[in-house]
């Protein structure tokens, strides 16, 4: 089922949560909601569900408007953050509520509770109360008691937020082949990069309660649209550079610019993967010291150092590393292959990470 | 295991002790006036009530129950409390709702109210009302040209007994209806439930021990209290006398045997819900535990 917002705005006491928000989610799509906590994400799904009120502008569902249609009648499935289980009733009973209340017959009740059960892998679980489960089997239970009323569109806050990393890896796949099974059009709620790259198949991303972008994955993450997709999305190394004879400059390294003035200032980014590392001193014109190497798993993690002090991050594949022959303090020469302008003079923000160009850990370092 | 020796332990060792707890001595002192002090002060007068009742014999006691003003007490406070208490349920279901689930402007005002009862005299909550519907009061004209009897008769009684037990259903769900939250209550409406609904089905069973505990109690007060009842019943014997003030009647007729036979009911009904209550609390207490093990075996 398409849904569209169009110039949704959300203010509580005055303060605006959302603002100016329009996006389409297509049929049978699994769409994350990507920002910061406080971003008004979680606005934007509860207003969605009927749970909250739009201040202004239309929430249409199959072109149809809904703003006025109470959250009964919407035909949603809701998966809050913390499950809200209801806990005086067995996992079977939860499952089967929306379908008491819908008036569903009692052997088609016992039937789709028994379906969703299988589906979910809730099999001996069912007379369980939701204080006898583990985190994930919660989750899992909130899923399917959210999805057994067939709802037409299944919205998720925060799904994963509260099981540990193992779970959380599981039940992300089992989300993606629900969601492959059932073609419900799916939208959730995260503030976890990774999570939504690697769940769904568009992303909108917000920031202070206003659309940064909308995108597939990669769109988000090989174009993107701000300074701020692009350091929220992966890991990005950002500079600030100086423009001097048509060349932004920072410590060692230059980046041809077009149609800029000299003594202009801009903000560089380039991605951990566009940095092309040799041990043959020749090969590029730069040089740099490997200060240290983080081991991620099937990739590393580079941290170079170049000598007027400037540190930025590399990644490259463990066979590639080994290849090289590559060990820390070891003297390299490297090049980068893509970078982009994040901001131009009067529209520089103030950098998020630090001052000089020594960078922090930023989320989802993995990628 | 034999292979491994015991560790010899000193003195100081043998008797450890933790580093937050008292001296042993200032432990036993404290433990022992608290015991005194609930023997001779709560425990003595609850037994010396049934030994005065039997003092006389069972006949004496037996006639005392039987008496018809004794019945008619009885009857009395039943009425009062078969009325008050399904009002104050509601009023407390209601009132801990509006204050929990909802925002608006006087909230803080509404729970200072809940807990006027408490804070106020009963004696001066009785005469609140004579003040409000006594022959002398506001509306004591109104209701005489209208033949309406509030104060002197059952309906003042009931008024009055109905304020004294006000907070209590309200103030035992609050906090557990805060605790709780809207979460589930929410889940049920994109379920499809309506308020009924979310109600019946996720509300009320979630609050169902606290809703009981705050009725029992509830109970317990709409039948023994005195103070505000006593100013508005206007003690007619065997009409507007409720049990508590029977039994104050009898004692002041110099008729000991029987009042304390009386006041023996109210004692034993007391007992009742004090064990109703922890029977209560105990099964709460286990469940929770049971729900712990089962936590517990799940996560290891």
């Amino acid at each position: 089922m398409s849904i569209e917002l169009k110039n949704i705005t959300k203010q509580f006491g005055g303060v605006s949560a959302v603002n100016d928000v329009s996006f389409t989610v297509a049929d049978g799509q699994l769409v994350a909601l990507l920002g910061p906590s406080g971003c008004g994400k979680t606005t934007v799904l509860r207003m969605i569900s009927g749970l909250e009120m739009p201040t202004a502008g239309e929430i249409l569902v199959r072109g149809k408007r809904v703003n006025d249609v109470p959250v009964q009648k919407r035909n949603i499935g809701f998966v809050f953050q913390g499950y809200a289980l209801f806990k005086s009733m067995s996992v079977a009973d939860n499952i089967a509520f929306g379908l008491l209340i819908k008036k569903w017959a009692k052997a088609d009740r016992d039937a789709r509770v028994a379906e969703l059960i299988e589906l979910l892998g809730l099999k001996d679980l069912a007379k369980r109360f939701p204080h006898q489960l583990s985190g994930g089997q919660r989750q899992r239970v909130a899923l399917a008691r959210a999805l057994a009323p067939k709802p037409d569109v299944l919205l998720l806050d925060e799904p994963f937020a509260a099981v540990d990393a193992k779970i959380r890896q599981e039940l992300r796949e089992m989300l993606v082949n629900l969601h492959h099974e059932l073609n419900v059009t799916t939208i959730f709620v995260t503030h976890d990069q990774e999570e939504a790259m690697e769940v769904s198949n568009r992303i909108v991303v917000f920031d202070k309660g206003r659309l940064a972008q909308i995108g597939t994955p990669r769109e988000v993450y090989e174009e993107p649209a701000s300074e701020f997709v692009a350091r929220f999305i992966g890991v990005m190394n950002v500079l600030d550079c100086e423009v001097r004879e048509g060349v932004a400059r920072c410590g060692e390294l230059e980046f041809p610019t077009h149609g800029v003035a000299d003594g202009q200032r801009l903000r560089i980014g380039f991605r951990p993967y566009a940095v092309q590392v040799s041990n043959d001193l020749m090969a590029y014109r730069h040089f740099a010291v490997l200060r240290h190497t983080y081991f991620l798993g099937v990739l590393l993690r580079l941290e170079l150092e170049f000598p007027s002090g400037l540190i930025i991050r590399a990644r490259m594949s463990k066979e590639e590393y080994a290849r090289l022959n590559l060990t820390e303090g070891r003297k390299i020469s490297l090049q980068i292959r893509q970078y982009r302008v994040l901001a131009r003079e009067g529209e520089l923000l103030p950098p998020e990470v630090s001052v000089t160009h020594h960078l922090g850990p930023s989320p989802g370092d993995g990628i | 295991m034999a292979g491994i020796p015991k560790p010899k332990l000193n003195a100081g060792q043998r008797k450890s002790q933790r580093g937050t707890e008292e001296a042993p001595f200032v432990k036993w002192l404290l433990i022992t006036v608290a015991l005194l002090f609930s023997l001779v002060f709560l425990l003595l007068p609850l037994v010396n009530v049934f030994a005065q009742a039997f003092a006389k014999g069972f006949t004496v006691y037996w006639d005392a129950l039987k008496h018809p003003d004794t019945i008619a007490a009885m009857k009395l406070t039943l009425l009062v409390t078969v009325i008050c208490m399904p009002l104050n349920v509601l009023f407390g279901l209601a009132a801990a709702w509006a204050i929990t689930k909802f925002e608006f402007r006087g909230k803080s005002l509404l729970v200072t109210l809940i807990d006027l009862p408490f804070s106020v005299s009963p004696v001066v909550a009785g005469l609140m009302f004579v003040v409000l519907f006594g022959l002398q009061g506001y509306f004591g004209e109104w209701l005489a040209d209208r033949e309406i009897r509030i104060i002197f008769a059952v309906p003042g009684i009931v008024l009055a007994t109905l304020f004294v037990t006000f907070p209590f259903v309200a103030r035992e769900l609050i906090p557990i209806m805060q605790a709780a939250g809207s979460d589930q209550e929410q889940s049920a409406l994109t379920l499809g439930a309506n308020g009924w609904q979310t109600f019946w089905y996720v509300t009320l069973p979630s609050v169902k021990m606290g809703l009981l505990y705050g009725t029992i109690l509830c109970i317990a007060r709409c039948v023994g209290e005195f103070g505000a009842v006593s100013v508005v019943s206007g003690h007619i014997t065997g009409k507007t006398d409720t049990v508590p003030l029977h039994v104050e009647k009898l004692y002041n007729e110099y008729q000991g045997a029987a009042a304390f036979a009386v006041a023996s009911i109210l004692a034993l009904g007391a007992l009742l819900t004090l064990g109703l209550k922890t029977w209560l609390e105990w099964r709460e207490a286990k469940l929770e535990t049971l729900a712990q093990q089962a936590e517990q075996a799940i996560t290891q």
